[in-house]
Order: C-alpha cells, then sequence, then structure tokens
C-alpha cells in the first residue's frame, strides 16, 4: 500500500490518492464522530473494544469512505472543515476547506465528488474530493440534512428539515429537478437496491415517508409507535435497506428503539430496544451486526441481525453521531 | 454560430425561471406593533446600566420568512411580511384593515399587550382575520378573555409557572419561599406560581413583599437575609419584574438555598443556549440577521410565520378558511424547535409546546419532565387544561 505522509500540500495528496491500489485490506476498525466532544472513538471490529479515540475538528458529523475504502470523510459543522483521514492509521491527511457547516454528505458513485448538505447556508455543494474546489451549488430549503446518490450518480436527494422538503437535484448541473414536500422535519434517505423506492424518515412525524422516484410523488407511509410510547416521543432519523431490499432498520431517536420493517409488506416486526436518542445506524459487511448510535446515552448498541438482540453497549465520546466500518 | 447556439441556449435556460417567477401568487402576512410601547423601553439603573433591553421581535418574523424562500418556491408563492406600526392602542384595528383592504392581508402578528389585543380581537371580530399573540403571557386571554379570532404562540405565565412547578417537585425541593415585588407585573407571576404549586404538590411556606428601599425601618421588606431567615424552605421563588432588587438576591440568602423565578433557574419559551431539536441552527440563524441573540418573542414572531407557512404547505391552499381550519385542527405537527410536535389547544387557541427552564447560560431542563403524565398530551401538563378551561369563544 502507498504510504500517505501525514502531513502533506494538498496537491501532493491528490497524487498520492490516485496511486492507491485498488482496494486496500480492511483494518478491522470502527470509527465513530462524538459531535459533542469532537472525538472520533475507533472499536476494534473483533472484540467491540475501544482501541483510540483521538481529537478531530469541532463538530464531527457526516462520515463516509472513499472510492476505494483507504481513506474517510468527516465533516465537522463547527469548523467549516472536512477532514480526510486515511482508514488504516487515522492519519490525518488533509483537509477540505471552506465547507458551509458540513453536516452530512455522499460521495459519488465515480469516486470523484461529495455532495455536502450546509446546514446554515441552506444549500448542498458539489465538492471536487481531489482539488477540494466547489463545482456547483444547489440552493435547498433550510438545514438541509440527508443526501443520497442514485447508483448512477445522475440524481442526488436532499432532505430540507426545516422547511420539510426532499430535494431532487440533477448532479451534472446541480439542478433542482423536483421539491417533494414530505412529513414533518425529513432526516436520511435510504433507497431500495431497485431504486424504485425512495424512503425518507420525517423526524416529528415519527413516520417513514415513501416516494416513487419515477414521479416524486409519495406513495406510502409507516407510522413507528413502539409498545408504551406517544406519538410525539417517536423520533426517526437514520436509517438503512439490507442489500436483498427485504428489511429497513430505522433508528426512532427518542423512542430509544430501533424499528425493523419488512420492506416489501412496510409492516414493523420488530422494536429493539437501544440506548438514549439513537440516530446513527451501520451494517457490517455481512450485515449480521448492526451498530447503533445513541446520542444522548453516550454509547453505541451492538445488534445481532438475526437475533434482533443487543450484543452489547459499549461507552464512547460524547453525543456519537456516525459510525463507519471497515471490514 | 457558435455564439447565436449559446444565446440561445442561455435564453433557454433563463425561460422557465423567469416563467416560474411569473406564475407565483403573492401571499402576505401582516405585522401589527405599537408606537412607544413601554415593553421596549430600556430599564435603567441610575449609575446608567441596562437592567434589561428588549428589541422589538420583528426580526424573529423575518428570520422565518428568509429560512420560507424556498418553501415558497416549491408553493409557488412569493411570501411577503407587512410592518405597520399603529401611533395608540386604538388605532390597531384601523391599521389592520388598511392592510387588508391594500394587500388582501388577514393572518396578523401582533407584538402589543393584553388590553390592545383584546381591543383589536374585539374591533376585528367579524373582519375574518386571525391575530397571532407573540408576546403577552398573561393567563386572562387564555381564560374568561380569550377569543376566537386570538392565537397564542407565546407560553402563557401559567405553562411557564407550572414548567417550574415540574422541576421543583422532580427535585424535591417542596418547600417555597416567595418573595413578591410591588409591581402589579410582580403579583401576576407570584399567583402564576401559587396556582402551579397547588397544582404540582408544592408548598409555599411564605408568600413576602419587598420593597427596593435602603431604609433601615424597612430592613424586614429590603434585607435579603432578613426576608429569607424563615420559614425554613428549599427554595427561593422571585417574582421581581423590574430586575434591580432581583438580581440581588442570589448568594444573600439567610441559608444556601437557589434562587428561581425571575433570576437564577427561569422559565422561557425560548434560549440562546438550548442546544438540542435544531435549536443551534436556529439560534444561528437569527443571530446572523438580528445581530443579537434570539428571546421569547422573537422566537414566538418566527414561530408564527412558520405556522402560517405550515398551513400554506400543508392545505395547498391560500384560503382563509382552509387555512384557519388547519391551524385550528389537530392534524397540526408543528416543529417548534423543542421536540415534541406543537399544536394549538381548541379549548382556548394556545399553542401547547415544551417549556425550556434556563439559567444565565445554559438550559437545564425542558419541560415537561419526564415522570409528569397526562391522558392525552404531556403537553397539556403545561398551562390550563381543558376541564378547568373558563374560556368560551
Amino acid at each position: 500500500m502507498t504510504r500517505i505522509p501525514p502531513r502533506c500540500a494538498l496537491m501532493y495528496c491528490a497524487l498520492a490518492i490516485a496511486a492507491v491500489p485498488a482496494r486496500a485490506e480492511p483494518s478491522g476498525r470502527i470509527y465513530i464522530t462524538n459531535e459533542k466532544s469532537s472525538t472520533i472513538t475507533v472499536l476494534d471490529g473483533r472484540t467491540n473494544a475501544v482501541v483510540d479515540e483521538f481529537e478531530t475538528c469541532a463538530r464531527p458529523r457526516g462520515i463516509h469512505f472513499n472510492i476505494d475504502r483507504t481513506q474517510f470523510f468527516v465533516g465537522c459543522a463547527d469548523d467549516n472543515v472536512i477532514a480526510v483521514y486515511e482508514v488504516a492509521t487515522a492519519s490525518l491527511v488533509h483537509r477540505i476547506r471552506k465547507m458551509e457547516e458540513p453536516e452530512t454528505f455522499d460521495l459519488s458513485p465515480d469516486g470523484r465528488y461529495l455532495v455536502v448538505s450546509n446546514e446554515e447556508d441552506a444549500a448542498a455543494t458539489k465538492v471536487n474530493v481531489e482539488t477540494g474546489r466547489i463545482e456547483g451549488e444547489a440552493e435547498l430549503g433550510e438545514e438541509p440534512e440527508g443526501v443520497l446518490f442514485t447508483r448512477d450518480g445522475s440524481t442526488v436527494y436532499v432532505a430540507s428539515e426545516a422547511a420539510n422538503l426532499v430535494h431532487v437535484i440533477n448532479f451534472a448541473d446541480m439542478a433542482v429537478r423536483a421539491d417533494i414536500f414530505v412529513g414533518t422535519r425529513p432526516r436520511r434517505f435510504a433507497l431500495t437496491p431497485d431504486e424504485k423506492e425512495l424512503w425518507v424518515s420525517a423526524e416529528l412525524a415519527g413516520e417513514v415517508d415513501i416516494i416513487d422516484t419515477a414521479t416524486n410523488k409519495l406513495i406510502g407511509d409507516i407510522l413507528f409507535l413502539p409498545p408504551g410510547f406517544r406519538r410525539e416521543q417517536v423520533t426517526p432519523v437514520d436509517l438503512l435497506i439490507t442489500r436483498d431490499g427485504k428489511t429497513a432498520y430505522v433508528a426512532l431517536g427518542r423512542a430509544n428503539h430501533v424499528g425493523v420493517v419488512d420492506v416489501a409488506s412496510r409492516k414493523i416486526v420488530e422494536y429493539i430496544l437501544v440506548g438514549k436518542r439513537p440516530w446513527g445506524l451501520a451494517l457490517n459487511r455481512d450485515e449480521s451486526l448492526l451498530y447503533v448510535a445513541n446520542g444522548l446515552s453516550d454509547d453505541v448498541s451492538i445488534i445481532e441481525t438475526k437475533s434482533r438482540k443487543v450484543l452489547k453497549s459499549v461507552p464512547v465520546g460524547l453525543v456519537p453521531y456516525g459510525i463507519l466500518i471497515d471490514d | 454560430m457558435r455564439a447565436a447556439a449559446i444565446l440561445l441556449l442561455a435564453l433557454l435556460l433563463l425561460l422557465p425561471a423567469a416563467a416560474g417567477a411569473a406564475e407565483r401568487a403573492p401571499f402576505a402576512i401582516g405585522y401589527l406593533e405599537i408606537a412607544g410601547d413601554p415593553r421596549y423601553v430600556p430599564v435603567r439603573n441610575y449609575t446608567g446600566l441596562k437592567l434589561k433591553t428588549v428589541k422589538r421581535p420583528f426580526s424573529g418574523a423575518e428570520a422565518a420568512l428568509r429560512e420560507s424562500r424556498v418553501v415558497a418556491r416549491a408553493l409557488g408563492l412569493t411570501l411577503g411580511l407587512e410592518r405597520a406600526e399603529a401611533a395608540t392602542p386604538a388605532t390597531l384595528a384601523a391599521a389592520a384593515r388598511t392592510m387588508r383592504d391594500a394587500a388582501g392581508i388577514r393572518v396578523f402578528l401582533v407584538d402589543a399587550d393584553a388590553d390592545a389585543l383584546l381591543a383589536l380581537a374585539d374591533a376585528l371580530r367579524d373582519d375574518r382575520v386571525l391575530l397571532f399573540n407573540i408576546s403577552e403571557t398573561a393567563d386572562r386571554l387564555r381564560r374568561a378573555d380569550c377569543r376566537a379570532n386570538l392565537m397564542h404562540v407565546i407560553p402563557s405565565q401559567a405553562m411557564l409557572g407550572d414548567a417550574m412547578a415540574q422541576y421543583l417537585a422532580l427535585a424535591n425541593w417542596r418547600r417555597v419561599l416567595v418573595l413578591r415585588g410591588e409591581l402589579p407585573a410582580d403579583a401576576v407571576l407570584a399567583d402564576a406560581f401559587a396556582r402551579s404549586a397547588r397544582k404540582f404538590g408544592l408548598k409555599i411556606v411564605a408568600t413576602k413583599d419587598f420593597v427596593l428601599s435602603n431604609d433601615p425601618r424597612e430592613r424586614g421588606r429590603n434585607n435579603v437575609r432578613l426576608l429569607t431567615a424563615e420559614p425554613a424552605h428549599d427554595v427561593v421563588f422571585l417574582a421581581d419584574s423590574h430586575g434591580e432588587f432581583g438580581r440581588y438576591v442570589p448568594y444573600q440568602t439567610h441559608r444556601p438555598r437557589p434562587v428561581v423565578g425571575s433570576e437564577g433557574l427561569v422559565a422561557a419559551a425560548w434560549h440562546w443556549a438550548w442546544e438540542r431539536h435544531g435549536a443551534p441552527q436556529l439560534n444561528q440563524r437569527f443571530e446572523k440577521q438580528a445581530g443579537r441573540e434570539m428571546r421569547d418573542a422573537d422566537w414566538a414572531a418566527w414561530a408564527a410565520v412558520r405556522l402560517i407557512v405550515e398551513a400554506l404547505i400543508r392545505t395547498g391552499s391560500t384560503e382563509f378558511d382552509a387555512l384557519a381550519a388547519y391551524l385550528k385542527g389537530d392534524a397540526l405537527t408543528f416543529d417548534a424547535y423543542k421536540g415534541n410536535p406543537a399544536s394549538f389547544r381548541p379549548w382556548n387557541n394556545q399553542l401547547r409546546q415544551p417549556v425550556l427552564l434556563h439559567t444565565h447560560n445554559a438550559v437545564a431542563a425542558r419541560a415537561p419532565l419526564d415522570g409528569f403524565l397526562h391522558r392525552t398530551d404531556i403537553l397539556d401538563t403545561l398551562g390550563i387544561d381543558e376541564p378547568e378551561s373558563s374560556c368560551r369563544f
């Protein structure tokens, strides 16, 4: 593997990145951003024990791999920076600066661009990963949040929390193709593997709205209500759909549960009790384990997906947000 | 040839935008206030210190309008905010009618005190308008003096008192000594808290009137140590709307007891240090626009505009009757940036919402607090609930 100097000029780094081989050996590490302590916690994926916690930029939230999984990006809202780390060593490679309050983002399928939601700027920006330059911007509703590319990279969806809108953006020119009103406070997305349905969590409505991607119309919703909870206590945020398209996992925020949904029937099949205010979700490579970041109990719950039982909960930093699994 | 093609392309790109703008229908929201409103005269101390500087909450409405521009794009509307200052409370209704006749405005944010609000609501009773109270907390507007066309976005005094009482009950600081100032507003604060104390099982061990003076003959009423010597209590509730006496109460008490109410821990609709439920983003947007921190009435003005915009979104209509019916109905799940979805109580038009309990630089708790239950909506543990409502529209 090409060695990347820990501190290097932007251009030199770009060359170094280009020289990296296609797929690095997985490090077995799990990285968790802690938005209040401005740190990243590192777990050993085999033992799920904390092996490191290091300082990063201020208010780190979204975390994503680059195309060959040799590096990862961390969006730091309070520093207006996206920091780039080497996956194997967690050493800082460089920083993409002058990002307005980056919260979450997604990598284009060709690996060349990030589309970043700028929470304060009511915009989504198209950032060239190599140069760090902004090459396009879409004006959106306030507090843009979840970002998701389609597989072909032609379209990117961005949710605006405060505007109750899902924006359908043409990636090439960052033109907004459609604005779709959804439930109150839309947060994150998942696409079904056939990309016919876009699922979006509506935090204050306590539901997941389902959009038909062909017509950009709402075609259904799933209302979550774990036993003993009232509607206003259920605040879904992150959601994932498994690779086979059969199961969806939805983190239910203040309801302290993860909802398990049968995608075909849209029926909720189980509620799994986790820590306080779960938001961030991540599945490991074989989808046997689901990691859940509990923002208000400062820990991560690890769920065995087969038995739908919590195996372990691991204390991390303050207000854990995003999870990245290198396995 | 090539230049012509580029020009043509540019025109094609421009066309949809221009067409879109032309198709947008205007929708305006009114904003009414009164010249020389005494609530916005800074309270000064003789040394030149300003004890309180309260700015007009118009900035809150502006911030809400600004953040609704993409929603307006999606709705095909051009949203506007029209501000009018009446010379006296008596001319408020005329100002509202002028705006209605000139721009078809039927929804108004009103920044006025209880008497002015009541007079305005009565004058416009048959005018098919909706008025949003953004700054007056008086309970009587939610009780006998309620009006069908008057919606309360700012929490009532009863809600603020209940939030504090919940906090004290949960902390098990149940014996409360009340210190009350001489102003009518101080009596309002103390009475509201007394009602809340009864509701949540606190015991007010004594209510003592203080005076702002150095007269040794009045030391029983102007000396904090003497005022707080007895009877035994867990916490001091201070009712001091002016603030000059109250700022010397914390750390001056006879016993080491926390001070709440007008100093120390304060119940409020909003605070700049609130850091959950999207609040940091709202606070940052507001500060960027207004150059100051967001306060209760700023938040209420912001919320009122956002409520109206929410009605535009969910009804897909700009018709007054549709908007009013939606806002008063039970489908409303308004994002107040305080967690629980907010909606208007049908029995008195009060926006049910969480209340923040803050110190000078932190939000210590958000009411309703854990463990306080209600048969329908825990937000209705705060304020005047349906069975006790004396409001008849």
